[in-house]
């Protein structure tokens, strides 16, 4: 019956799924185990990157996520070569049509339009899809009243849409705008990687900015800037640390305490 | 050159450090201009050059990047590469536009948005963010011009308007055809072949409806360049002038919103 329910099959629950590796220290964690812990190392406490579904799972009560547009898939506007073999790959590889999941929930028994971001479809990157969904996402949370939570991470505009990626920037925009003249609010969680053209817009239009701690999120790639200025980078450059050091992100809060904290935030905004 | 030149040559013809920039257009359409400094936040960035002028007899507020003439003058402007002030500054005088009713022209010419730390630590990212959403508000006219590289989002930051209009030779990309190539082909001698791929030439863009004006340089002095944008500005700020706020916002988010729909 729930969209939900058929993507939560393919990727937690239907098949048995294999133990995570940490990237850091190598520990192997048992799938239930990774999950407990808020997909967070229980050796290191590293953070992996979430599965927009286990982000779901995390974040919303149960039962209550209504997905929209599930549907929609890239036309490929410019024709780009070896594009759609790449599209067709990453729906195998992720088991998602694109790289955002969208949809109405409630949190904490709260009402909201919710995005989530998922890196594992070519790594969020956003092309006419990603711009479409989020933008009829906060149209219709404009027209319902509702506030939007976004869990983002991209790797930036897609490449393979040319300039049609590019104005996705500006179209999001606009209905970032109005959802935000409509008095309602937007929370952006920022997680690992937001970089490039979703950094330079609705990573950055929140009314309130979270970021998961050590989350890259910056604006220009690390190796550009290194190729460009010369310049050795210093430690902790574009983390979520730096950003709050410099005055971009409201806070950093911990994976295990962030759905009670948007919680929280939709009830301090909540409007009578 | 003709319809049929390849992508890659309209790259480099925009890149051409003869190619004339912001500054020549409003020194040779502009009467009276007066330049204005800084975003009243950090600092003054070279690499954008604004301010206020008459087009006929019209006030307007001029919004132009500019990499400079000479090498001295081309490290001040840091290759018309902008910093997160430079888009300050020119949010602060679109806002000032909007409380004199005065009409905005952009001019966009600029391999993209400063690479470096220091504009990671002034907020690139945040202040490109903020230009599109307060652009997509702004309750005046805006009307941009591309005429040379319009690099990404470091040119879409003056790009969200009523009217795109562009030169022949001009392009626009989401990444240079050289990072292009490089990521997937790991190989950034294939620019040519990218160039291609990616549909980044004035006629590719007006095809796709993001682009509505295209100014025709063949066989063309710079001042005849000059004049025939001037008279399509003049065209198409008495059409935006007719609409009252509401249809103006309107009409500049659908403009928007169809792109990909």
């Amino acid at each position: 019956m729930s969209t939900l329910k058929t993507i939560l099959n393919t990727i937690t629950s239907g098949t048995e799924q294999p133990p995570r590796v940490c990237k850091q220290c190598g520990t192997e964690i048992p799938y239930s185990k990774y999950i407990e812990n808020s997909c967070i190392c229980t050796e290191c406490g590293a953070y992996f990157r979430m599965r927009a579904v286990e982000r779901l799972d995390a974040t919303v009560d149960k039962g209550s996520f209504q997905e929209i547009d599930r549907k929609l898939k890239s036309k490929n506007p410019i024709d780009f070569p070896e594009y759609a073999e790449k599209l067709e790959k990453a729906e195998k590889t992720s088991g998602l049509n694109e790289g955002v999941v969208c949809g109405t929930a409630k949190i904490d028994g709260m009402d909201c339009a919710l995005f989530i971001m998922d890196s594992a479809f070519m790594m969020g990157s956003m092309g006419t899809v990603v711009g479409e969904k989020i933008t009829r996402l906060f149209e219709k949370a404009t027209s319902l009243g509702l506030p939007v939570i976004g869990f983002i991470t991209s790797g930036g505009a897609r490449m393979q849409e040319g300039i049609f990626s590019l104005m996705q920037m500006a179209k999001v925009s606009g209905a970032v705008k109005r959802h935000s003249e409509a008095g309602l609010l937007y929370i952006a969680v920022l997680t690992d990687p937001t970089t490039g053209g979703i950094t330079a817009s609705f990573a950055m239009q929140g009314d309130i900015i979270i970021a998961e701690p050590k989350a890259l999120i910056g604006f220009a790639g690390q190796r550009v800037i290194e190729q460009t200025t010369g310049e050795k980078l210093p430690a902790g450059f574009q983390r979520a640390e730096f950003q709050l050091e410099h005055g971009f992100v409201d806070l950093i809060e911990a994976r295990p305490r962030m759905t009670y904290t948007l919680g929280k935030l939709l009830k301090l905004h909540h409007r009578h | 050159m003709a319809n049929t030149t390849a992508a890659y040559e309209r790259v480099q013809a925009a890149r051409n450090s003869k190619r004339p920039m912001g500054s020549y257009y409003i020194e040779h359409m502009i009467d009276d201009f007066v330049e204005f400094h800084g975003d009243r936040r950090f600092g003054d960035d070279p690499a954008i050059v604004a301010g206020v002028g008459f087009l006929n007899r019209i006030p307007v507020t001029l919004i132009a990047m500019e990499r400079g003439d000479t090498l001295e003058d081309r490290i001040k402007r840091n290759f018309g590469c902008p910093a997160p002030e430079g888009y300050r500054k020119a949010l602060r005088l679109m806002k000032e536009a909007e409380k004199f009713h005065r009409p905005v022209i952009c001019f966009i010419g600029s391999s993209g948005a400063y690479c470096g730390i220091d504009a990671e630590k002034r907020g690139q990212g945040l202040a490109i963010a903020e230009n599109l959403y307060e652009m997509m508000g702004l309750k005046t006219p805006v009307i941009s011009v591309i005429v040379g590289e319009g690099g990404s989002g470091g040119a879409l930051a003056l790009g969200v308007c009523d009217t795109t209009i562009m030169l022949e030779n001009a392009v626009y990309s989401v990444i240079s055809p050289e990072g292009c190539a490089s990521i997937l082909w790991k190989d950034a001698l294939k620019a040519p072949e990218a160039a291609e791929h990616l549909r980044l030439t004035s006629y590719d863009l007006q095809s796709f409806q993001v682009v509505e004006k295209v100014i025709s340089e063949t066989g063309k002095t710079n001042r005849e360049i000059c004049s025939a944008l001037k008279t399509i500005l003049l065209d198409e700020i008495t059409k935006l002038k007719s609409l009252t706020a509401e249809e103006l916002l309107d009409h500049r988010y659908e403009k928007f919103r169809k792109i990909g729909a």
